[in-house]
């Protein structure tokens, strides 16, 4: 080791800052290459290429969809078989929902959460490194199964019993529930990551109350991930044990019980919603404050609106069943309690009015993906009140006015916001600015094509159009207004194509960024852009929630802790008073061969139960070289 | 940017025990997902019980024996692993290594009732959903002791090498502990639920 050769405890304010620089960088650095490739746990690395990959997930989604309006163009078109299109439907959902709407709200936490906290890499980084390997693997079993001509076909929600032994021959929905079990897995273990992370290793002087509202949004969508996704894993479990050995937890016949399955499911599904919004909030404080040039309006409102919206999204779920013949005082209870939800959106709108109307906007790209939002989200929103009453709601279910709904909720409320954020933080990702001009065509496209793609859908589905039928007859009269949205899907494709464009040409040609090209207020603009391996030289110390403007030349910093290991503070969870110098783990490949074990254990568990057995062996002896100490100076104490 | 350096971090303790850890953190937050795990089980297990005309639906309810004998050993293993963390709290490593072997065979110890327990429950997980339930949910803890076992079983061979005597380790056994204690704990309304609700 090159780093033995020096004086062992070395401290940053023993070195001048260069020296002091690559110092860090040799403790810090991933090494080029294969062996980097594998072994990093920097949380930069990671979370661009859970970004990446999310982003081609959502490429490929796309395509599936453009698929979808060319088979729906006209009646009776031939182009895709009944089994096909059941396929691409399901492909299409659990694709976005589980591969690319979760983890790439998560990713830009793993990206950005330990920059924003001014700290130098995530908590449990090689969990970290883990978790992306476990939803790589998930993503390519359910990819490489539909190239296989097996992708489940049972819709997004695999409601049983068409998933169940009975009606799902095959293994194609053991396919979708043990995807699920990869992608819940990966997005728990970010999770964990997230809290800690926040909790214990903001700078000194990060009290609760001067996070940056992303930091919350994403603290807050951590729990509720944490205390969600328990639910979809059970119920998934319960989809295989009945498929697999026999058990009837969804078997009426032996005193289960199908609604079982939809309260298992919603009681997961309905919170993913806000797993998938609630960073958007952040995304959207943080554009709103930026470009408005002065701190969002209301901090306490936003945080309590955020933390009111978690809890309430724990009590909606049930509207997702209206038409199951529930009890009336159920549905009158999940009527109220999906309309009060309104109130905390209703009020965070209202904030981020009143930012910009006191502010003075500069009305940039990333900007103006968020007034996109505005508009295509309260549309979605209103939508949404209609559908949370039960008369309402037992007419419209199952047709494309829930479709339409649902994308201007997960499009509107959360692409929107997610398109101008990557925007936003491109210049610190990369580098490098994106071009303005091509980000207004990106804004334009995506904008005007996504409402005249769906908003038809709200009077086709009020005609009585239902979702997921594969194609109609021209008596129905759906065939005009299908054409209309068919073709303006392909403008909202150029628009996505656009947005790829720019920034594939950006990473490579675009103008040097420099550290704070927005004049932002956040810490992660306070280092280099990229951010070195170690993110900041010193930890920065915190003032205010909104420390660059306090002062756009000096940081303050704190001094003091080694360069000669991977080191990091940990503070106090309140205050952010310094506690200790902690370390934090080297690059290893223990985390890939353990992502592998447990890869093959949960395929093989699709084919036979004993895979549960004979598979953990493998995972076992990997956990164990992953934790097993090796006398690095990280172990010093 | 400059940098002002306006605070001194040196005298800062080099290793977080207790709460300031962050695995400290990271046990709690992974005992929050699996607890809510454990109850989103047992909510199963409710709801299918408020849909059955009688529970269980044909068959006895399950023997007490063996459960009580699991919930027996479980209960009393709490007293070396709270001694165990007490000691690994004050380095004392000579201690720590007899608790962990302790530890270790307590863990095994209560897997030999649980063998039993399973033919207990007088139903078989494919005979109707009532089976189902009950195996998963005793398959689910007993996932827990496993793991917590194994997990102890590593945890004391590392104390037996050169590698033990370390604060860093001695964290790792406390963590381990109190996830011990979430098992042990865990246990108790899946007791109450498995043995208390067939016979209402």
């Amino acid at each position: 080791m090159s780093s033995d050769a020096r004086p062992r405890g070395l401290r940053d304010h023993q070195l001048d800052d260069a020296a002091g620089a690559e110092a860090l960088e040799r403790t810090w650095r991933t090494p080029s290459g294969w062996r980097g490739f594998f072994t990093t746990v920097d949380h930069k690395i990671i979370g661009r290429r859970y970004i990446v990959t999310a982003f081609i997930f959502l490429a490929l989604g796309g395509i599936l969809g453009l698929v979808m309006r060319l088979q729906l163009a006209w009646p009776e078109a031939r182009y895709l078989d009944p089994d096909l299109y059941n396929q691409i439907f399901t492909m299409h959902g659990s694709n976005m929902m589980f591969l690319f709407a979760v983890p790439v709200m998560e990713a830009m936490g793993v990206y950005l959460v330990p920059l924003m906290v001014g700290t130098r890499n995530i908590a449990f980084p090689r969990l970290n490194a883990f978790s992306y390997w476990i939803y790589l693997a998930g993503g390519l079993l359910l990819w490489i199964s539909f190239a296989l001509g097996m992708a489940p076909d049972v819709g997004w929600f695999a409601y049983v019993p068409l998933s169940g032994p009975q009606y799902g021959a095959g293994k194609r929905a053991d396919i979708w529930a043990q995807m699920i079990t990869f992608t819940e897995l990966s997005a728990l273990a970010v999770a964990v990551e997230i809290v800690v992370t926040v909790l214990k290793q903001r700078a000194p002087g990060m009290s609760l109350d001067r996070m940056p509202l992303f930091v919350w949004t994403m603290l807050v969508t951590a729990f509720v991930i944490i205390l969600a996704m328990p639910a979809i894993m059970i119920a998934s479990t319960s989809l295989i044990l009945d498929r697999l050995v026999g058990t009837h937890f969804f078997n009426p016949a032996e005193g289960g019980d199908v609604l079982l399955w939809q309260h298992l499911f919603w009681f997961f599904g309905h919170p993913e919603v806000y797993i998938i919004f609630l960073p958007a909030v952040g995304m959207i404080s943080t554009i709103l404050a930026t470009f408005s040039r002065r701190p969002v309006f209301g901090y306490e409102p936003m945080v309590l609106a955020l933390v009111g919206t978690a809890l309430l999204a724990f009590g909606l779920w049930v509207h997702h069943m209206f038409t199951t013949g529930l009890p009336r005082v159920a549905e009158g209870f999940f009527t109220a309690s999906s309309m009060a939800i309104a109130v905390p959106s209703g009020l965070q709108i209202f904030c981020w009015i009143v930012t910009l109307w006191y502010g003075r906007p500069v009305y940039r790209t990333p900007l103006l993906y968020v007034l996109a939002f505005f508009f295509t989200f309260i549309i979605g929103g209103m939508t949404g009140v209609m559908v949370a009453s039960v008369p309402l709601d037992t007419q419209l279910h199952d047709t494309y006015f829930v479709v339409a709904h649902f994308h201007y909720v997960l499009i509107g409320g959360a692409v929107f916001p997610l398109l101008g954020a990557v925007h936003y933080w491109f210049p610190k990702i990369t580098g490098r600015m994106p071009s303005e001009r091509l980000g207004r065509w990106s804004v334009a496209l995506t904008f005007i094509g996504f409402n005249l793609t769906f908003f038809p859908m709200h009077l086709l589905g009020l005609q009585g159009m239902t979702r997921r039928i594969y194609t109609y007859q021209a008596e129905m009269g759906w065939g005009g207004l299908n054409l209309f949205v068919s073709l303006s899907a392909l403008v909202l494709a150029a628009g996505f194509l656009v947005f790829f464009v720019n920034l594939g040409r950006a990473a490579r040609h675009g103008e040097p960024a420099g550290d704070n090209p927005w004049g932002a207020p956040t810490l992660e603009w306070a280092t280099a852009s990229p951010p070195p391996p170690y993110n900041f030289a010193m930890i920065p110390v915190v003032r205010s929630a909104h420390p660059l403007w306090d002062d756009e030349e000096v940081l303050p910093v704190a001094s003091g802790l080694r360069v000669d290991r991977r080191e990091l503070l940990v503070t106090r969870v309140t205050d952010a008073r310094p506690e200790a110098r902690e370390s934090s783990p080297r690059n290893s490949i223990w985390p890939f061969w353990s992502a592998v074990a447990t890869t093959i254990m949960l395929i093989s568990s699709i084919f036979t139960p004993w895979a549960v057995v004979w598979g953990a062996v493998p995972i076992a002896i990997a956990l164990t070289f992953w934790f097993w100490p090796r006398g690095m100076p990280e172990e010093e104490s | 940017m400059k940098q002002r350096i306006v605070l001194d971090l040196t005298e800062l303790t080099p290793n977080a025990m207790g709460s300031a850890s962050l695995t400290w953190w990271g046990t709690l937050a992974f005992m929050l997902i699996e607890g809510t795990g454990f109850v989103m089980m047992i909510a199963v297990y409710l709801y299918l019980a408020s849909l059955a005309p009688a529970w269980p639906p044909d068959s006895p309810p399950p023997d007490l024996g063996p459960g009580l004998w699991v919930t027996l050993i479980l209960l009393v293993s709490v007293v070396p692993n709270i001694l165990v963390s007490r000691w690994a709290g004050r380095g004392d490593l000579r201690r720590v290594r007899i608790g962990l072997v302790i530890m270790t065979l307590l863990g095994a110890v209560a897997l030999v009732p649980r063998i039993y327990e399973f033919p207990a429950m007088h139903v078989m997980w494919d005979s109707n959903a009532y089976g189902s339930v009950v195996w998963t949910l005793l398959g689910l803890h007993t996932t827990h002791i496993l793991t917590d076992l194994m997990d102890t079983v590593v945890l004391c061979a590392l104390m037996f090498t050169r590698r033990g005597d370390n604060p860093r380790r001695f964290g790792d056994v406390q963590d381990n502990a109190l996830y011990w204690n979430f098992v042990v704990l865990a246990w108790l309304p899946i007791l109450a639920c498995l043995y208390g609700v067939p016979r209402q």
